[in-house]
């Protein structure tokens, strides 16, 4: 069977769940971080599929621009992790409950 | 040739993020970062089997570079040996799992419920450095300049988040 769209998309799928579970499962803020940047390139991926198989370059444009907006993400993120970190000392969520009621 | 790299590198690239999410020997997020670059080199091979070569080049310069340094330094100023020996709830897996589950259900539904065009296409449009360019500087000008707007903003944020206190 030949490699197509659907398989692509079915690797996509799977590595975005990954992502998922290391959001909802892991208590630590940078192995949640990390879980969010493979569920940004599980999109990626899905995007330059699409792209690949519509023989059209929109797509890759997009994840240009998906990569760049990622990657100011993460440098704000880890900023706002330290500014934290040094404010409580700590990083792990189930410490960080000051807005819950 | 080409199903059999897509293949190893899509085994490769879930393994790894596996890995990330779940090390059963390691709960170190050192150990984390490095498997998030495995996994995404091997997403850049994948990149590259899709012709997206440009943006191949990208993934590893960009996420394997400059991105997973970032964490790398982030963790080493943390110290964060006393997170490491706190167990994972049964709760929140329990929970996690299911949740995860039902959002495989609904992709898997899709996809096999979907009739997508099974043939391969040739490859007319190459994402190499030219054709990106191109497009980038004409179709999408204004999206590129805001950007780069956006970048500056980020670069002045983080600056500002990390001072010592702000005056």
């Amino acid at each position: 069977m030949r490699v197509g769209l659907e398989h692509y998309l079915f690797v996509s799928a799977l590595l975005f769940s990954l992502g998922l579970l290391g959001v909802l499962v892991r208590r630590n803020l940078l192995i949640i971080y990390m879980s969010l940047e493979l569920m940004l390139n599980a999109a990626n991926l899905a995007l330059v599929a699409f792209s690949r198989f519509n023989n059209n370059l929109d797509g890759q444009i997009m994840v240009f621009f998906i990569i760049t907006v990622a990657a100011a993400e993460v440098a704000v993120g880890l900023a706002l992790i330290v500014a934290l970190y040094r404010k409580r000392q700590t990083a792990h969520v189930e410490d960080l409950t000051s807005m819950k009621l | 040739m080409q199903d059999i790299l897509f293949y190893i590198f899509s085994a490769l690239t879930l393994g790894c993020g596996l890995l990330v999410v779940a090390n059963p020997f390691s709960r170190n997020p050192v150990t984390s970062a490095m498997f998030l670059v495995l996994a995404i080199a091997s997403l850049a091979g994948l990149f590259v089997l899709l012709h997206a070569f440009f943006l191949a080049a990208v993934q590893v310069l960009v996420y394997a570079g400059a991105v997973i340094v970032l964490f790398l330094f982030v963790i080493m100023l943390l110290d964060l040996k006393a997170e490491q020996r706190r167990k994972i709830r049964k709760f929140s897996l329990i929970t996690g799992v299911i949740a995860v589950g039902a959002i495989i259900g609904i992709f898997a539904k899709v996809l096999l419920g979907s009739r997508l065009n099974t043939s391969v296409p040739a490859a007319t449009v190459e994402g190499g450095t030219i054709p990106l360019g191109k497009l980038v500087f004409t179709q999408y000008l204004l999206p590129f300049e805001i950007v780069s707007v956006l970048l500056l903003v980020a670069m002045v944020g983080v600056v500002l988040l990390s001072k010592r206190e702000l005056k």
